[in-house]
């Protein structure tokens, strides 16, 4: 890459000719302010608040989106830079509703508030007009525009990165805001609930639509039998809302406070994890094997599932049958271990936790009540289990280890990987070779669909079978691999499709990165990272050699795929309208 | 129906014979035009005054009289006199009627067309006949003005491609793909020193070599139709009464860019100007001077148009190419240029209509002559729509460094009823108001930024002593926030926010704090909003705060509205000295706030007046005063 020299501030620097403004002042150890601006989700220089002096330009100019160039000289700090920031943010800040003691994002998580700090915004000077606008609350997202800042950061993560478009702004000027087609409720859209917007909001005008209440509840209820089941993601994520690294694994620590919130059963939904392994790789097999519809898609995605219904209908019958595991749990703890403990399932309530928003809606899906009642009967997000903990102020990172409950308190490295894009896909491997090669392989890590790549195809060699596999994250991935398939282009056998990019670790649901550690660190990384050295840390990592599966199959369902299975653990979709078209 | 070069230049040839009736007196005529052009304006000031029905009428009597061949009723663009419209023109004799009504027709059918005695009542000013020539011709209405980019406004029929052509139409194309290199066309405009019509001035030649220094296959050339300042149509007028000559420019900016596809951008509100373009369009590729190997010189150009659905800030220039791709009309930041990344991120050039209209008379006339109209550093000829408080409200031309004054005094016929001038405002909604001290001050770029306004795209707006400069400020505020994209906080809510502030003022509940907080807005704002309409959105007030900050601060701290606008501060009171208690206000008050007898002297209810100012106008003695 070129260099060029310029300087920031009389510091001259040489830096490459592709930077913009900010990055080369990052490069002198000064971090202008920015607000709308997200790394690679959001370069548009609209909220004004990074800009700078540059010399020769009448005007202020937008360092998030201001090339670089030989000999420019630029100043960060100017009295008019200042002022006008301030200006700017007071700006904001008097069309914004500040009730922040009220406000979810207050204190750790608000950008604006971060920034009135920052900027030491001691008053409004310019009040007026204030808008008041409904909120839309669905089953997974809470949509609050007097909220919002207009920064248009879940506008481009919904039609740039997920290609949904579920919003976009409407009206000008002072009566702009960002909303659905027709105004609809998003729940009338074809928005997948995938909560991608709720990552990139720097206010609290996105949040997940909170179910803590409902779980109180039910722990206070003498009636209930309380269980809770935490996805692979949560482990390596919980701990930042509580300032520790990204991707740190707190399974222990997790599980304590769970049991100490009063939970009568803690278990692993990695257990149920290599349940879906054990269906959906027979389905694999049974469906190669037996001339059945191919490419086999997977299925653990509710944003995905819904995206498909919604844009890929005539794809419906490829999706694997299989419930996505913490649904697959569900069903199994009001029937087989229902039975087995002697509880009466009607007083089992379920809770997952998740790091996803559209779980919420799935598990709300009348096809989800395998036993004549709901599988899950309550999702909260990975957030929301933070809030629960801070709430009664638990010293997290203090929290001494437990281990899960049995018998469904030990996943394998198969079931871990789950929340990383690519896993799904692995552990399924794992499985299916040994079961078409009969026999036990030492080398079993898939390289070739681990990482970050948007879309990952690999061909994988297993007994007489020449495996052609494609992975896909991020919705707007999936479209592309979607329309390779549909063009004929590209043929393959098995497809692993999650619907947020990096897959469960960067779920909707879970604890928010402020865009300045997102624009510079890559939070899907650090996590994935934490869930491979879980695996690897594993004693057993292939999901056909859970003991507790194997006891599951054997005294209950019988073989995978079978009558009972296909009962409880699968299920089907219908084709969604757009728009009610 | 493709032309060679040689047919093209037969039908000027021919076609110029026919329109010499329109230049020269004692021209004769031809046996195919005639001998006699009744130009009727079909603009669409006039059309909104029946010209069209006034175009039929004629066309009848003609018809009905056998007189088809020697007579043409000729529909034309706008002759700039719009406050006198409609204005029918007859040629040879040169006679100029205006306000004429569908009524008029026979009149002028039968004493000027068969009797060849002009209707002298119908000419402007004029008692008889004898008077009628030197009213025409002399009045300083033309005789101060110009006419470069409005050169066939008037002059042709704009829905006949042949007449253009007889104008030396095409001619401009012609000689540059023939004989010149690309270079050599941007080097020619450069060397005129063209600058862009449209608000920012920027040099056009400047532009252009930008946009072909670009090593790229695919580039754009786009037209800025879409002209959206309150009270401003210049460009409306050169589209509708000489489109060929945008569409010839255009091509030629192709040329000399690399491009082969150009855009022409235009409101829908402009339903004329549309229907004009489109037929310009289709003709010019009939002709073959549009389209794959124009005039056989294997240059390919194809032009379509876009047309915008309203919104103000598609004028700027990111904004209008991120319409023209069909996305929400909103501007990016800068850079990448336009000229660098613009339509579709290929190298695009774009300039407003009347910068277009300048260029096929400086390919033809030279970058010298062009260089010898105007100022130091603004050549050429500005058009301006003059509007307000003045006689001739119209289109007008003039050379670069005419002053306000002769604008509005010599060519504007000064301001009617006996009032004082006050103001102008130029640029609309971006630009400021210039005083009275400045009326001397040439008009260029430079000296209306200097004064704290800008040249704009040429709305010129006269305002007498009965404007209230605040409330000014304030109806130009009240635009751009109902304009404003609402992309960048400062003018999303900023604007707003001094409209709220102004809008106190003008009900007599603003503070000194108020002005305070205007300026720091405006300052601001101008400073930080992402586009040129944000960074220019507080100039109004800027302005009337630079040199009428006196109206403000009584409005602030007298609580007085001194040009008796702002309602909540208006008073009306009866003089009772005068008064001689007839009791028609009492009769005429809406609200009945007015009581008095024979006996009693008549006072207003300030609390039940509504300020709708009746009283005063009906009272026959002049007795009732308003901020007495």
């Amino acid at each position: 890459m070129k260099k060029v020299n310029m300087t920031i501030d009389g510091i001259q620097i040489y830096v490459p000719e592709n930077y913009t403004i900010l990055e080369a002042a990052k490069e002198v150890g000064i971090n202008i302010p920015t607000l709308c601006f997200l790394k690679d989700v959001n370069e548009i220089g609209c909220c004004r608040m990074c800009i700078v002096e540059v010399a020769g330009a009448k005007a202020l100019q937008a360092a998030c989106v201001y090339p670089v160039s030989e000999g420019m000289e630029v100043f960060t700090h100017t009295p008019k830079v200042m002022e006008a920031r301030k200006v700017n943010l007071e700006l904001i800040l008097s069309n914004h509703n500040a009730r922040c003691q009220t406000c979810n994002r207050s204190m750790a998580d608000c950008e604006l508030q971060a920034l009135a700090n920052k900027l030491k915004v001691e008053d409004v000077r310019f009040e007026g007009e204030n808008k008041k606008l409904p909120l839309d609350i669905g089953p997974s997202i809470v949509r609050d525009p007097n909220k919002c800042i207009l920064c248009r950061r879940c506008v481009s993560a919904c039609k740039n990165i997920q290609t949904v478009g579920v919003i976009d702004l409407v009206n000008r000027g002072f009566n702009t805001q960002v909303a659905s087609p027709f105004g609809k409720p998003l729940s009338e859209t074809p928005c997948v609930n995938c909560g991608q917007c709720i990552n990139y909001c720097p206010v609290g005008a996105l949040k997940e639509k909170s179910d803590v209440d409902k779980v109180w509840e039910a722990i206070y209820d003498p009636d209930k039998y309380v269980i809770a089941q935490t996805a692979p993601a949560v482990r390596v994520a919980l701990g930042e809302d509580f300032d520790m690294p990204i991707g740190t694994p707190v399974t222990g620590k997790m599980v304590t406070a769970l049991k100490m919130i009063g939970f009568d059963k803690v278990f692993d939904t990695d257990t149920a994890a290599d349940l879906t392994i054990m269906e959906e790789g027979n389905e694999l097999i049974d469906r190669i094997r037996g001339g059945g519809k191919l490419p086999l898609i997977t299925s653990c995605s509710p944003g995905w599932i819904k995206f498909c219904e919604h844009n890929y209908p005539e794809f419906l019958d490829n999706l694997s049958s299989c419930k996505s595991p913490h649904q697959m749990f569900g069903a199994i703890l009001k029937s087989y271990f229902a039975e087995k403990n002697g509880i009466d399932p009607s007083k089992i309530y379920v809770v997952s936790v998740m790091p996803c928003t559209a779980k919420k809606f799935e598990a709300a899906r009348p096809e989800m009540s395998a036993s004549g009642m709901a599988d899950v009967d309550c999702v909260i997000t990975t957030r929301e289990l933070g809030e629960m903990i801070y709430d009664i102020g638990m010293d997290f990172p203090e929290l001494g280890d437990s281990e899960f409950d049995n018998p469904f308190g030990e996943g394998t490295g198969a079931g871990h990987i789950f929340g990383a894009t690519g896993g799904v896909m692995e552990a399924a491997l794992r499985t299916v070779a040994d079961i078409l090669n009969g026999s036990s392989a030492d080398n079993f890590t898939y390289e070739d669909v681990r990482g970050l790549e948007g879309i990952k195809v690999a061909t994988v060699e297993i007994a007489d079978l020449k495996l052609r596999a494609a992975v896909a994250h991020g919705l707007g991935n999936a479209r592309k691999l979607m329309e390779m398939v549909k063009s004929g282009e590209e043929e393959f056998h098995f497809i692993e499709i999650m619907a947020c990019p990096g897959g469960c670790v960067n779920g909707g649901g879970q604890p928010l990165q402020l865009s300045e550690v997102r624009s510079w660190i890559d939070v899907r990384a650090e996590r994935a990272n934490g869930l491979y050295k879980e695996d690897n840390k594993s004693f057993i990592r292939k999901s056909h050699n859970n003991p507790a599966i194997k006891k599951l199959y054997k005294e209950y369902l019988g073989m995978a795929g079978g009558s009972r299975s296909h009962q409880l653990l699968h299920t089907h979709y219908t084709p969604r309208k757009n728009y009610g078209k | 129906m493709i032309k060679s070069v040689a047919d093209i230049d037969a039908i000027r040839k021919a076609k110029h014979e026919e329109l010499m009736i329109r230049l020269d007196k004692d021209a004769k005529g031809t046996p195919e035009g005639g001998r006699m052009h009744i130009m009727v304006c079909a603009g669409t000031g006039c059309t909104s005054s029946s010209s069209m029905k006034i175009i039929e009428g004629l066309e009848a009597r003609v018809q009905q009289a056998g007189l088809a061949d020697e007579v043409k009723i000729v529909k034309t663009g706008c002759f700039g006199l719009c406050a006198q419209g409609p204005i029918v023109m007859v040629y040879p004799d040169h006679v100029m009627y205006t306000l004429v009504t569908p009524e008029d027709v026979d009149e002028i059918f039968e004493s000027h067309v068969v009797g060849g005695t002009p209707v002298a009542r119908l000419v402007a000013g004029a008692e008889d006949a004898k008077a009628i020539q030197e009213k025409t011709d002399g009045t300083d209405f033309f005789g101060k003005q110009m006419r470069v980019a409005l050169r066939n406004c008037g002059a042709i029929n704009p829905e006949c491609i042949d007449e253009y052509i007889a104008r030396d139409g095409y001619l401009a194309l012609e000689k540059c793909i023939s004989d010149m290199e690309p270079e050599e066309v941007v080097e020619l405009i450069k060397a005129s020193q063209l600058r862009g019509r449209g608000g920012a001035g920027f040099p056009t030649g400047i532009k252009w070599s930008f946009a072909a220094a670009q090593q790229v296959e695919e580039k754009y050339v786009c037209c800025n139709a879409d002209e959206g300042d309150p009270g401003a149509f210049m460009d409306r007028s050169v589209l509708e009464g000489d489109p060929h000559s945008v569409i010839e420019a255009m091509a030629i900016a192709g040329y000399a860019i690399g491009a082969s596809q150009g855009y022409i951008y235009v409101r829908a509100e402009y339903p004329i100007a549309v229907e004009r373009l489109s037929i310009a369009i289709e003709q010019a590729y009939e002709y073959g001077l549009l389209g794959s190997d124009i005039l056989g010189k294997g240059f390919r150009f194809d032009l379509e148009l876009r047309l915008g659905a309203g919104a103000f800030v598609c004028g700027e220039e990111t904004a209008l190419m991120t319409s023209v791709e069909g996305k929400r009309g909103e501007p990016r930041p800068r850079p990448p240029f336009p000229a660098v990344k613009g339509l579709f991120g290929k190298p695009t050039i774009l300039n407003n209509v009347e910068t277009y209209a300048n260029v096929p008379v400086i390919i033809l006339k030279g970058a010298d002559w062009f260089t010898s109209i105007g100022t130091e550093k603004s050549k050429g000829t500005k058009v301006f729509a003059v509007g307000g408080k003045i006689k001739n409200t119209g289109l007008v031309e003039i050379p670069m460094g005419t002053t306000l004054r002769e604008i509005i005094y010599d060519i504007g016929g000064g301001i009617p009823n006996g009032k004082t001038f006050k103001a102008a405002q130029t640029g609309g909604p971006s630009g400021g108001c210039i005083p009275a001290s400045e009326l001397d001050t040439p008009i260029d770029y430079d000296n209306l930024i200097a004064l704290g306004s800008m040249m704009g795209s040429g709305g010129l707006i006269v305002m007498d002593e009965d404007t209230c400069m605040v409330d000014l400020a304030k109806f130009f505020l009240e635009f751009t926030v109902d304009e404003s994209c609402g992309k960048c906080p400062p003018c999303r809510i900023g604007t707003k926010r001094m409209l709220e502030i102004v809008t106190r003022i003008t009900e007599g509940k603003g503070t000194l704090e108020d002005l305070d907080k205007l300026e720091v807005l405006a300052k601001n704002i101008k400073n930080a909003a992402l586009c040129g309409l944000g960074q220019t959105a507080p100039n109004p007030v800027l302005s009337t705060m630079k040199y009428f900050k006196d109206e403000y601060i009584a409005h602030v701290v007298d609580k007085k509205c001194p040009a008796g606008v702002c309602k909540s501060m208006v008073r009306f009171i009866i003089f009772d000295d005068t008064c001689k208690r007839c009791g028609i206000c009492k009769k005429n008050c809406p609200t009945g706030a007015i009581s008095g007898d024979k006996e009693h002297p008549f006072v207003i209810d300030q609390d039940k007046c509504v300020k709708c100012g009746v009283c005063m106008e009906k009272c026959p003695f002049k007795s009732i005063l308003k901020n007495a």
